[in-house]
């Protein structure tokens, strides 16, 4: 498994290579760049500006610088400046030389910020809010699936099933809003925006407490955001479920005299949770890089709206930095669900 | 033969398996009559041979005797005790004593599990034993059955038909049980492993005193290991008799066609052999024929037998058989 994971990693930064590639070659293409204004600044400013970010170098130098600041570590003897152009996002001092590492560059549009205040600032928000999502997507699929498979044809299962259409049905877009009205406006529970955490977060993601404060925030957005999940996952595990349980081999659990809930447990749920792991996989990392309504809606700091607006603005940087972080994360959620299918099925061996 | 000596008697046993329709509410249009009222005894440490077509209730019995179905009306008593009414943890118990091998070894076993915890897990969930003790039970077992206890750690899969046979056999004794239900334990293989199987069946059957119910349409292998057989027709039994006598005295038309079926390994008597061709096909279960089920494909009905049901009568000792005119017929 050990090898397994390194040649995984190893393939990761293949994968970097080529969506870097593929996005680097798009953004350039499209009309227009970073400067471009409805009222057209003078020549020479743009000139100046295209001069400062290296934008009048060949388009493949470009490429390879960017690529060198972010893949390549550098190791110097001199203390990191506090420079937009300078900004890694790891530095270590190992003795008396500086380590550092991945440096995304400034954000073209927020000129005080570099694309690794974004991933510092706003990224664990849109991690924190996810990741909820996500638990709340499994606590209520799952378990609403399984029922719904359990008791094939009864109300419960047209309940569970029509709960999961409403679910997939109702877009945030819609659900959020409401939510916002109900609860935040006309009871006062929750309040109707905003978000409970703040910088500097534990572990460079976790909230510094995690407390009522910060639940008080996040009931809202993470419900309004997990229960389309919620509904896909119920789908799914009702649909393997219902096959898994039909098997020879839970006849023969049965008839060993096992109890009815190991029966479901660790012979026909061990069996059928291959394909529901395998879309929480893609799943886990678009929720947690952001998602673009929620947090518009939610008044939520986090970097979805990053997503679309440095598109709009062709802040180069930003593109990049968001596209790569959005691959590592599919990549390494990827890695995760493999790992988890050999805990799954014992018959898959990586080695 | 005293009744203490009875392991399992089936008392009028019937399955039916509902037909529903409708969108949003369901109601039942009608019924398979899987099983239809059945009555027979197993004796201790005896084998009771079940033949019939597919299609005609033979597996149904077997699962609805374990309460893998449960039947819609009649009585099973296995040891005089009446698993129709037994529940949940009672059940579970009683499963111990009752064990069951399954038609298709391919898809009957875990394929995520090893061997090991296959045969193993009866151990654990009845806490029968635990720790080394099951790894010792499990390798004694499989050594039992004629496999490499070093197999263990295997998955089904990287095992043959015949061995994966062996290892659900080695399952179903995990747990000592006094009843095997065989349902069709060796259709699903090659000929050349068939005989191993049954041999192995026939071995610790000696072995252990067990009992088994053995399912088949295989009527040369039936014969050879049952001491009584019991035929199946569209979920009725129509006769049973000690082995010997059935194959060699048959008094139901629809046996003697099914006899008549098997070939004999002697060319001389295969050319001079009368085989009884039925006619037609078997009736549907949903609708069964009203008085003798088979008199739709009997060359000998008459009107009696589609109006009456036969009887079930002891036509010469320990020989039963329900029709009109057994014992006047040809």
């Amino acid at each position: 498994m050990g090898r397994y994971i390194i040649r995984r990693i190893l393939y990761l930064i293949v994968v970097i290579l080529v969506v870097s590639m593929i996005t680097f070659g798009l953004m350039h293409a499209i009309p227009g760049g970073p400067f471009s204004r409805e009222k057209a600044l003078p020549e020479e400013t743009i000139k100046m500006l295209e001069e400062r970010y290296h934008l009048d170098d060949p388009l493949w130098k470009q490429y390879v610088d960017y690529i060198y600041n972010v893949l390549i570590p550098h190791f110097s003897t001199t203390a990191p400046t506090n420079s937009l152009q300078d900004d890694f996002l790891v530095n270590a001092k190992i003795g008396n030389v500086w380590f550092r590492w991945m440096n995304f560059g400034p954000s073209f549009k927020s000129r005080s910020r570099t694309v690794n205040d974004i991933f510092r600032d706003n990224l664990p928000i849109s991690a924190q809010l996810g990741t909820m999502a996500l638990i709340v997507a499994l606590v209520i699929g799952m378990p609403l699936g399984i029922l719904a498979a359990l008791k094939q044809n009864t109300p419960w299962d047209y309940l569970g099933m029509g709960v999961a259409i409403l679910g997939v049905s109702v877009p945030v877009i819609v659900l959020g809003p409401i939510f916002v009205w109900i609860f935040g406006v006309e009871l006062k529970w929750l309040p109707p925006t905003g978000w409970g955490a703040s910088p500097p977060y534990l572990l460079g993601f976790l909230p510094s407490e995690l407390g009522w404060e910060f639940f008080r925030y996040a009931i809202m957005p993470s419900i309004a955001l997990g229960l389309g999940s919620s509904a896909i996952i119920a789908r799914l595990t009702r649909a393997t479920l219902l096959q898994t349980v039909r098997e020879d081999y839970i006849r023969t659990a049965r008839a060993k005299g096992l109890q009815e809930r190991l029966i479901i447990t660790r012979h026909a749920l061990k069996n059928s949770l291959i394909p529901v792991v395998t879309i929480i996989g893609p799943m886990f990392a678009a929720l947690v890089t952001g998602t673009f309504v929620t947090e518009l809606i939610f008044g939520i700091p986090g970097m979805g709206k990053y997503f679309v607006t440095s598109i709009t603005n062709r802040d180069y940087p930003v593109i990049m930095g968001t596209i790569l972080l959005y691959a590592v994360f599919l990549v390494i959620a990827n890695l995760f669900v493999d790992i988890i299918y050999a805990y799954l099925d014992p018959r898959i061996r990586y080695d | 033969m005293t009744n203490d000596n009875v392991l399992l008697r089936v008392e009028d046993l019937v399955k039916h398996f509902p037909i529903n329709q409708g969108i949003i509410i369901q109601r039942q249009v009608g019924a398979v009559h899987a099983v239809d009222g059945i009555s027979f005894d197993i004796h201790r440490s005896e084998t009771l041979g079940l033949v019939g077509e597919s299609g005609c209730g033979k597996s149904t019995t077997g699962r609805t005797i374990l309460q893998l179905y449960r039947p819609t009306s009649g009585h099973v008593y296995f040891d005089e005790i009446d698993l129709v009414n037994l529940k949940g943890n009672d059940l579970r118990k009683m499963r111990r004593r009752m064990q069951m091998i399954f038609q298709d070894p391919y898809a009957s076993l875990n394929p995520r599990m090893t061997v090991g915890e296959i045969i193993g897990e009866p151990l654990v969930v009845h806490t029968i034993s635990h720790g080394k003790a099951i790894e010792r039970r499990v390798a004694e077992l499989l050594e039992l059955v004629g496999l490499n206890p070093a197999f263990a750690n295997r998955y089904p899969h990287e095992f043959s038909g015949g061995q994966r046979q062996r290892i659900g056999v080695a399952r179903a004794l995990a747990l000592q049980p006094d009843l095997i239900v065989c349902d069709e334990p060796i259709s699903a293989l090659d000929v050349s492993i068939q005989a191993q199987v049954v041999n192995l069946l026939e071995d610790l059957q000696k072995q252990f005193g067990l009992t088994y119910l053995f399912i088949a349409h295989d009527l040369s292998m039936v014969r050879h290991i049952s001491n009584r057989v019991a035929v199946m027709y569209l979920g009725i039994i129509v006769e049973l008799a000690e082995q010997n006598e059935l194959y060699d005295n048959p008094y139901h038309p629809y046996t003697q066609a099914l006899l008549s079926a098997v070939p004999i390994p002697d060319p001389s008597v295969e050319d001079r052999r009368r085989r009884i061709i039925l006619e037609g096909d078997v009736p549907s279960p949903v609708n069964p024929p009203s008085g003798c089920r088979f008199r739709t494909r009997c060359k000998f009905a008459k009107e009696i037998c589609s109006v009456e049901k036969p009887e079930w009568r002891e036509i010469q000792p320990d020989h039963f058989v329900a029709c009109h005119f057994a014992g006047e017929l040809g």
